[in-house]
């Protein structure tokens, strides 16, 4: 049961990443491969906000959330010159320096030997220390984002991002500010990636960052590919299959070398598979 | 007649070619203009730097008795009521039907956007109008070439404007579907709208227009009722090559 409650608080974590990411991908047709820094940053101030400042769980959450907003409108603005490939490159160039940062930084994230000792969040005397509490926490959060993604989806919000990303001169052209709509959506975007991390560093207990390289952007990418893009649905479904991948070759009882080598090679055909086959993923709407 | 474009001086340029030289010229505001010209005459790229998608070189342009300047922002179109279609029939391909047309008129503010659900009753009368409404629920990608061409002068329709820029609307139509936008186009005239239409078919310029802008290089080669302007010796020559 412990196994199970664990994977289903992982999923939650990833549905969440995966949403957020599906906001800025499917949605607005923008390739950001940044998301893992996002995670990353919500992770480290809920960490050194709580065993450093001794802040509460939620205070922390809207400390990450604030910084990401920001970081992410500075960045937003520099990626806001950029489209399609170029995108992801620059994109993933923000990811690799929020890397560097935490890996270098060492007076205040500890650098490689990370950030340890994170305590379970708490309200209002009850901690959600057993799985089965941390898990129904996750739900909660996954339910909040998944509302949100759903509500922007049916507003006229969305359907000019829709139109971004398909023709963002034509767009532009029925008087919309279309820089200002992809810079709110990656700000958006981001602030939802810090709750992922906030769960994420209270859950493990321990963080470093290895957690939060460019490969971690590339796998939210994947889910998303696989889930489907512009659907929320889609990006939970893909969560759940990708995370449970590896945990299925667990019982195949393969060396470690051998199973973590054959979880790459599923992946790369999975996603070679999915743009043959379904290049808008299994429940998504929208075609790359 | 009061002017509802006025262009001053104006000029484009794409790597030394001269796509509109010099270009002075008035659009009756209220009137169904015909901009006719050869193939390469500058007749696109002026309705492209009328509607923000180019910036000219030089040259001032005057909209409705405002302020004359020197380029429209895209951004601008909404508040001055300036609608257009494209040549090509460009539409959001994986948005629906109804949402190509939501698009046009839901709230620009992103802010305010957030918190738009609605859905216009104008919607159902538009579609009635450009005949798609089984098709109101459909992918734009999915709709035949003519149906697209239709849903553009919906599009055009749902935004109220003042000035409608049609690009060619009647190319590659069933002759039915001519038909159709032509009383689309002439029930926008006869509401006292302003109509700058891009055309080669002659019968359907004199049909729909009170007024013809002949372009040759740029530059303007004639201008005036249809009838004496397709007559004008320098207009056949250059034009219809007789």
């Amino acid at each position: 049961m412990e196994y199970l409650l664990n994977l289903g608080i992982i999923f939650c974590i990833y549905s969440i990443l995966a949403l957020s990411l599906n906001m800025v991908v499917g949605m607005s047709g923008l390739l950001s491969l940044a998301q893992a820094a996002f995670y990353g940053i919500g992770a480290y101030a809920t960490a050194l906000c709580m065993t450093g400042l001794g802040l509460d769980f939620f205070s922390t959450i809207l400390i990450g959330m604030v910084i990401n907003a920001v970081i992410a409108y500075m960045v937003g603005k520099i990626l806001s010159r950029f489209k399609g490939d170029y995108y992801a490159i620059v994109s993933a160039g923000l990811s690799i320096i929020v890397f560097s940062v935490l890996l270098n930084w060492k007076s205040l994230t500890n650098g490689p030997l990370g950030v340890f000792g994170i305590d379970k969040p708490s309200v209002g005397g009850f901690s959600f220390s057993s799985n089965a509490s941390f898990f129904l926490l996750c739900l909660v959060f996954v339910a909040m984002v998944y509302v949100i993604y759903y509500a922007i989806d049916k507003s006229a919000f969305s359907r000019c991002l829709k139109a971004i990303r398909e023709d963002e001169e034509l767009a532009g052209s029925f008087g919309y500010s279309t820089k200002r709509f992809k810079s709110i959506i990656f700000v958006l975007s981001a602030m939802l990636s810090g709750v992922a991390g906030a769960l994420f560093a209270t859950y493990i207990a321990f963080i470093d960052p290895s957690t939060f390289q460019l490969k971690e952007g590339i796998f939210l990418f994947t889910i998303i590919i696989v889930g489907g893009l512009s659907s929320a649905w889609g990006s939970v479904v893909g969560a759940v299959i990708l995370i449970s991948l590896p945990e299925a070759l667990r019982f195949l009882g393969l060396p470690y070398e051998t199973a973590a080598q054959l979880q790459q090679m599923i992946y790369g055909a999975m996603l070679v598979l999915m743009m043959v086959l379904r290049p808008q993923g299994l429940f998504g709407k929208y075609r790359m | 007649m009061a002017a509802a474009i006025k262009i001053d001086n104006l000029s484009k340029h794409f790597m030394g070619l001269k796509a509109i030289d010099g270009l002075s010229v008035t659009f009756p505001c209220g009137v169904a203009t015909g901009l006719i010209g050869p193939n390469g005459s500058g007749k696109t790229t002026l309705m492209n730097v009328l509607t923000g998608l180019l910036i000219p070189d030089s040259g001032s342009i005057e909209i409705d008795g405002h302020n004359p300047r020197h380029k429209i922002m895209p951004t601008e179109l909404r508040a001055l009521k300036i609608a257009r279609t494209f040549q090509d029939g460009r539409l959001i391909e994986q948005l629906s039907v109804e949402d190509n047309l939501l698009l046009t008129v839901a709230e620009s503010d992103p802010w305010k956007s957030f918190f738009d659900f609605k859905r216009s009753k104008k919607v159902g009368k538009v579609l009635k109008t450009v005949h798609l409404t089984a098709q109101r629920h459909k992918l734009a990608g999915s709709l035949s070439y003519g149906q697209r061409k239709l849903l553009e002068i919906g599009r055009t329709l749902m935004q109220d404007a003042d000035i409608y820029f049609f690009d060619e609307p009647f190319t590659g139509l069933f002759p039915e579907v001519v038909e159709q936008v032509l009383t689309v186009l002439q029930d926008l005239k006869a509401k006292g709208k302003t109509l700058v239409v891009i055309e080669h078919n002659m019968g359907l310029i004199e049909r729909l227009c009170d007024y013809t802008i002949v372009l040759n290089h740029g530059q303007l080669l004639a201008q005036g009722v249809p009838a004496k302007v397709l007559k004008n010796d320098q207009v056949q020559e250059a034009y219809l090559g007789i």
